[in-house]
């Protein structure tokens, strides 16, 4: 007994990491090893000399911070973050207020043909972001929008509009995941709740502001930094529509900056730079908003 | 195949991010001796190319070669292709063979990412004319690639819609301008161009056309004057005419382009000889009432244009095969079959000389203008181009994103081809380049 106890010992000292290998080497591989490798890039330059052409004439040499300087101190980068935080705040209210009132509505009490309209409103989701912002953006160009012929005469590419165009889109296309997120978290409340309040003398509406929205607060916070998240990250839209207006430059995000930097201009390095510089910020901002909203959120739990 | 390429292209990485301590010298051995041990073998080789048709092309070579074969990877087209191609190049799993556009070989070019052809194209030389040939040497003695098509520039005109408002075709640009007024006048919601702000390489053409000089190599420095004369009176002329009213500042290739130029509320279009098959896909309703003429000039009876696109073929300096990829390039660009097959199944103006031998029948939109392979070759004489330099993606990308806002503030053109010029030259500064004033 005693002489099997080491061997058993090790035995079950071994098992738990062979199984947490697979996670192990694929989060090595795919997210630890390319963030070291960016951060590396980051602190690197190419040093060209005379012509810069033929062999040898491009060097890599250390850049030191000088990267992180320049994605730091380019206004083009902060009026990106500018127009984001813009384009954010509509997206964020529009969508997840449309979101809550869609997934409220589904789970009151007196709804009709709610099997339909749930896929309805979750289709724009499975239509991929590219796609629905070509759709999009052929609606909004004048000369070939069916708008015109319903006596809408707007520009909706024009410097003024075109934040609130490309917010359309993301709204269009997101408002149905986020309800769904919400609606679900709904279903999962247990109807006594609900009855209870009745008998109590509760409205529907009351119901709503007073009980479901209580407990809705953590799946909609969770929806909240999923979607600060992707305002962070907003790219596709733009870029999509960007061939087919002159409003939108080719840095109106940050992260169309270090696209732009990495693979227009060539310039891996001052991209690398500025994704980390994009991380942080975002980490920033995602973090921010749960230590501001913690206590409410985990109160429920 | 697609996994299994993704799959070195992740291990490449992986293994640059290992050993990047020690990075240049190790990696820039392999292959200058790998280029003799040519055809020992079969060889297979890869080829990134968007000219249609091309696997037909090659499928002609191949069957010819069994030694030397040939795959060809479809591209989208030439930005994309290059940022793809020069990311590869860095990973150190390019393909064999690129198509590379004249504007973005000197990146190439100077991101060592090219192999130099010199030795393996003595005999190829007197197939081209000095200005195509000038492309792919970038001036020097040096050959990186071998010309394939090039895009003399000439003015695409409405025939029909020109004698409704009985407007001349024009001779200089200062017609042009006229005939601009008169033709808006006439009817405002029709206008006789438009300028794209998204056409950098339209805009190159033109100002080539009026003798601008944006890059040279003078010894062993670089000079950089994207911001002559030539080019600020091109620019000036443009943005008076938008600013005007009488020129449209939509981009080329949007549907609202396409729509105008199906619709007739466009009447002409500066493009290159590739034009016809835009026009044809993109503005099938033309056809038979659209008509070529030579680009309006500075002054009266010069003869001048400029190149807009145009391709060569480069051999990646990683290939392991660059001795047979040098031979595939030069059958495929001089061969008199494969300029037929150029002309026939890719649609592509050959830039070698012989190639005209090819053009026998006018474009089916065309059909109209039986002569138009012959008015294209007289254009085609009088094309001049320039040296481009290292970093045209930064210069181009700087044109978009200044004239998008000059197009849309109707604020000065030359302001923009200023921000052109400073951002081109700070990019240079930053990596290294040596400069002359």
């Amino acid at each position: 007994m005693r002489a099997h106890r080491p061997s058993g010992a090790r035995g079950a000292g071994a098992a738990p990491y062979l199984f947490l290998a697979p996670a192990v080497v694929l989060f090595t591989l795919f997210t630890a090893v390319p963030i070291v490798y960016t951060a590396y890039l980051s602190l690197r330059r190419t040093k060209v000399s005379g012509l810069g052409l033929g062999r040898g004439a491009r060097r890599e040499v250390f850049a030191g911070l000088d990267n992180y300087r320049a994605a730091v101190g380019d206004g083009e980068l902060w009026a990106g973050w500018l127009r984001v935080l813009g384009y954010g705040a509509i997206v964020l209210t529009v969508m997840l207020g449309l979101a809550l009132l869609f997934a409220l509505l589904l789970d009151s009490a007196h709804v009709r043909l709610a099997r339909f309209s749930r896929i309805a409103l979750f289709l724009p989701y499975a239509v991929p972001g590219v796609v629905a912002t070509l759709l999009w953006g052929f609606l909004y160009l004048p000369s070939v929008t069916p708008l015109r012929d319903l006596g809408i005469d707007a520009v909706l590419l024009g410097p003024g509009t075109v934040t609130f165009s490309m917010a359309n889109i993301a709204v269009w296309g997101g408002t149905g995941f986020n309800m769904l997120v919400l609606y679900t978290a709904l279903r999962a409340v247990p109807r006594t709740y609900y009855e209870a309040a009745r008998i109590d003398g509760a409205s529907e509406r009351q119901i709503a502001l007073r009980i479901k929205i209580p407990i809705l607060m953590p799946a909609i916070i969770l929806t909240t930094v999923f979607s600060v998240i992707a305002t962070v990250q907003v790219f596709t839209e733009p870029t999509a529509l960007r061939p087919l207006t002159n409003t939108i430059s080719s840095t109106w995000s940050p992260l169309m900056k270090v696209y732009r930097d990495a693979f227009v201009n060539g310039d891996l390095y001052s991209a690398a730079a500025t994704s980390i510089v994009i991380a942080a910020i975002s980490l920033v901002l995602s973090f921010g908003f749960l230590r501001v909203v913690r206590d409410r959120a985990f109160q429920e739990g | 195949m697609r996994s299994g390429r993704l799959a070195v292209a992740g291990a490449a990485a992986l293994a640059l991010a290992l050993s990047a301590g020690c990075s240049g010298g190790s990696r820039e051995t392999a292959a200058p001796t790998a280029a003799q041990t040519s055809a020992a073998g079969p060889v297979t080789l890869s080829y990134w190319s968007w000219v249609p048709n091309m696997d037909k092309i090659v499928a002609v070579w191949n069957k010819a070669h069994p030694d030397i074969q040939v795959s060809v990877s479809k591209q989208a087209g030439g930005d994309d292709a290059a940022a793809k191609f020069l990311t590869a190049a860095k990973a150190g799993n390019p393909p064999d063979l690129i198509q590379a556009e004249y504007q973005m070989l000197p990146s190439f070019v100077a991101a060592d990412a090219v192999a130099d052809l010199t030795a393996g194209t003595t005999q190829v030389k007197g197939e081209f004319g000095e200005g195509i040939w000038g492309l792919v040497t970038l001036g020097t003695d040096v050959v990186y690639a071998i010309p394939q098509d090039s895009g003399p520039m000439m003015l695409y005109y409405r025939k029909d819609l020109f004698d409704k408002y009985g407007v001349q075709v024009p001779q200089t640009w200062d017609e042009y301008a006229e005939a601009a007024r008169k033709v808006h006048k006439a009817d405002p919601k029709v206008y006789l161009g438009t300028f794209s702000s998204k056409d950098p390489g339209s805009f190159a053409g033109l100002a080539q056309q009026a003798g601008a000089q944006w890059w040279s190599i003078q010894g062993e420095s670089w000079k950089v004057a994207i911001d002559d004369d030539a080019t600020k009176k091109v620019a000036d002329y443009w943005g008076g005419l938008v600013k005007e009213g009488v020129i449209d500042g939509q981009p080329y290739f949007t549907p609202e382009w396409n729509k105008a130029l199906n619709d007739g509320t466009l009447l002409t279009w500066p493009s290159a000889v590739w034009g016809p098959g835009v026009l044809s896909s993109n503005a099938p309703k033309g056809k038979g009432k659209w008509a070529i003429a030579p680009l309006p000039q500075w002054s009266a009876g010069e003869k001048a244009t400029g190149f807009w696109g145009g391709s060569s073929t480069a051999v990646a300096q990683k290939s392991p095969n660059q001795a047979a990829a040098t031979q595939f390039a030069t059958w495929l660009n001089t061969d008199p079959e494969a300029l037929s097959l150029l002309v026939t199944e890719g649609a592509v103006y050959p830039a070698a000389t012989k190639g005209g031998a090819a053009l026998t029948s006018a474009p089916d939109y065309f059909s109209n203008q039986p002569d138009f392979w012959r008015q294209t070759a007289d254009i085609s004489a009088t094309a001049r181009g320039f040296t481009f330099g290292p970093d045209v993606n930064v210069t181009y990308n700087a044109f978009k994103d200044a004239f998008d806002k000059a197009v849309q503030d109707t604020s000065s053109f030359s302001d923009a081809v200023k921000v052109m010029q400073e951002t081109t030259v700070a990019d240079m500064q930053k990596s290294g380049f040596q400069l002359a004033q």
